[in-house]
């Protein structure tokens, strides 16, 4: 310990002979160690958005989409055949043992007008269960109930983007707004969800009952298409099973035989959000690796200059051999110069990256995220940098012959 | 006799690969407690090698060498440093100190790698300044300090591990005449207190303040004898200059 604090007291006092070199030389760690730091952090954000918007969209989905299907030989694209019914969806939450709730529904962008505001959104067609699967609570009024659904009823509930476009300040509940023409009364008022993983607004939105979409608001040629059914699985570990019940029950519903495809497509969103969550965690980890390069670049410059300071102390090495320092002595030193170098620059890097962080997610308004954990691996890299880059130039100044070295001129 | 140094037919061969140099041929001498000794000779007679290797600065080709009744032909380079620590105390000719670096750091410098706490290295420093007589310049870094002044931090230095032996190789070459007499003064004083002094010096006048002279020549001894250093003091000068020249080299 007095032996480290000793070598620690020559590090300072040598670095300290050559200020500006010294700073320069920390410089390159700073650089490295900020950039690490402010990388990790913006991916790190990046990451934290998307698993926001994960949980927003609702847990332990599968999405039911219509089409898939075959005409004369020609593959059609997912949803260009209306094959699903409001029926479907039904069946599929009575019928399906791993399922919690289904929520057919569909969805057309269209005018709506209040008083002589008018805004341009999705109107969707739901049932009660929608609310559950999007785990979507409201903020004020009543749910669309099975009776809204069962009587068509001209009921609606809008979103926060549709309260703020529409009303202002006008509280919404007992409005009447209108969808082509056709008046419905604001019920209930949806939370605020924000952002979907593809980014769209997603309280851009008028919710209406399922039947009075299809019936009254629409006018499809096939009048219990439904778009889409969302089903939640009743839980993670049986989201696969809920997938091959509901294919085996369409199947059988749509009587496709053996050796027939599929007339719709099942997705599983949990593990299209997975893909998203990697993707972003590859970013991170690409920014990350980015940004090493340069701490190996600042590596590099440290032992550089500990590679010239050897040279240039060659005589004090000489002078502490003959005085008694043993080549262990004289490699501590010069790793301890390194070492020294290499943390404090992490330290003042850390301080710069957070900054740098912080500038970013204010100028860019792009979340960022500083964890300790980054620190922590920030300090303990920088130190594992001086002592990788310090060592060569250390163990050359420790394995000089005295007598040589104390010659040198 | 109290024998502190015993070398035996030490060589020392330098072997470039090219070229092959022998530079010593077998030297042997016996160093006892408490001699002050002056070694001479031209330059790549063999001297400094000797010196070297005395110091463990280096390692002979052959031979061995007792230091303290220690033999340190086999010892490694770890064994030597610490040797060179606890029983060796050296004076260069241009100095050797840590530039930048006070005067009691500079003195310090082989405690700290004996592994004293701050406080003893601060007292025995202080106390080998004194014995240089340099007390009122222990906070002095070499620059701001004369030739004679440096060269006597280099013997606080060299004292300050109560060692077995000095060795100053040219301690007064980048001296002038009277700062190198009061440095010489100094060794003579040590000497009386009982410190072993090796000397290699190339002027006779410096060399007559030791008691012994020893003269090499082509890696090999040629010449040792007892001097009355002390009196050459009186009458120092062309008289030393006289007996240095006309001292006639003995083979063994």
């Amino acid at each position: 310990m007095e032996q480290l604090w000793q070598s620690v007291k020559i590090a300072v006092r040598a670095l300290r002979i050559n200020k500006m070199r010294s700073f320069l030389t920390m410089l390159g760690i700073i650089i490295g160690i900020a950039s690490v730091i402010a990388m990790v952090a913006i991916g790190a954000g990046a990451e934290s958005i998307i698993s926001q918007q994960i949980s927003s969209m609702g847990s332990n989905l599968i999405l039911v989409i219509p089409g898939s299907a075959k005409t004369g030989g020609v593959q059609m694209g997912p949803g260009a055949v209306p094959t699903l019914v409001s029926d479907d969806g039904r069946a599929i939450k009575s019928e399906c043992p791993s399922v919690e709730a289904a929520a057919p529904n569909i969805r057309v962008g269209s005018q709506i007008v209040y008083a002589n505001q008018n805004w341009a959104t999705q109107i969707t067609g739901v049932t009660p269960d929608f609310l559950v699967v999007r785990d979507w609570k409201l903020a004020s009024g009543r749910p669309l109930t099975q009776s809204d659904v069962d009587g068509a009823t001209k009921n609606c509930i809008i979103g926060k983007t549709i309260v703020k476009e529409l009303f202002g300040s006008v509280d919404p509940l007992d409005k009447v707004i209108r969808v082509r023409k056709v008046p419905f009364r604001v019920i209930g008022v949806l939370k605020k969800k924000g952002q979907s993983p593809q980014g769209t607004d997603q309280d851009d939105v008028v919710l209406i009952p399922l039947s009075t979409a299809q019936r009254k608001v629409f006018g499809s040629p096939f009048p219990n298409a439904v778009g889409a059914i969302i089903v939640k699985a009743r839980h993670k570990g049986v989201i696969n099973r809920a997938e091959a019940e509901i294919t085996a029950l369409l199947r059988q519903r749509h009587h496709i035989s053996a050796k027939k495809d599929d007339d719709f497509t099942v997705k599983n969103l949990s593990e299209l959000l997975a893909v998203a969550t990697t993707s972003s965690r590859t970013m991170s980890l690409l920014l990350g690796s980015v940004a090493s390069i340069s701490l190996i670049v600042g590596g590099i410059g440290i032992m550089n200059i500990m590679l010239v300071s050897v040279t240039e102390r060659t005589r004090e090495i000489g002078i502490r051999m003959a005085v008694g320092a043993r080549e262990k002595d004289i490699l501590l030193q010069f790793l301890t110069e390194a070492v020294f170098l290499t943390l404090l620059g992490g330290i003042v890097g850390i301080g710069v990256g957070v900054a740098g962080a912080t500038v970013v997610s204010k100028v860019f308004t792009w979340p960022t995220l500083v964890s300790a954990n980054a620190i922590v691996v920030a300090v303990v890299f920088s130190g594992a940098v001086g002592i990788f880059f310090g060592f060569y130039p250390a163990r050359k100044a420790a394995s000089l012959n005295p007598i040589d070295a104390l010659r040198y001129e | 006799m109290d024998e502190v140094v015993r070398i035996s037919a030490v060589t020392r061969i330098y072997d470039t690969g090219e070229q092959r140099v022998e530079a010593l041929r077998g030297v042997s001498l016996s160093v006892a407690r408490g001699e002050f000794i002056a070694i001479m000779g031209a330059s790549g007679s063999g001297k400094s090698t000797c010196m070297n290797i005395l110091g463990c600065l280096d390692v002979a080709t052959g031979g061995e060498y007792l230091l303290d009744g220690v033999d340190v032909s086999q010892m490694n380079k770890a064994e030597l440093a610490t040797l060179r620590n606890r029983k060796l105390g050296f004076v260069f000719q241009v100095f050797n100190l840590l530039p930048r670096t006070t005067a009691r750091d500079n003195v310090e410098l082989p405690l700290v790698y004996a592994k004293f706490h701050a406080k003893d290295r601060k007292r025995l420093a202080l106390e080998a300044l004194a014995r240089v007589g340099l007390s009122d310049r222990a906070n002095h870094y070499p620059n701001q300090l004369s030739g004679g002044q440096q060269q006597r931090v280099a013997i606080a230095r060299a004292l300050v591990n109560s060692p077995t032996i000095i060795l100053a190789d040219e301690p007064t070459g980048n001296l002038d005449s009277r700062t190198s007499e009061e440095v010489m003064a100094l060794f003579q004083e040590l000497n009386d207190q009982g410190i072993t002094i090796i000397m290699v010096t190339h002027e006779p006048d410096i060399a007559a303040h030791a008691r012994r002279r020893v003269l090499f020549r082509d890696g090999l001894i040629v010449g040792d004898e007892a001097t009355s250093g002390r009196d050459a003091i009186t009458d120092r000068g062309c008289s030393a200059s006289e007996r240095a020249g006309g001292q006639s080299p003995q083979d063994f």
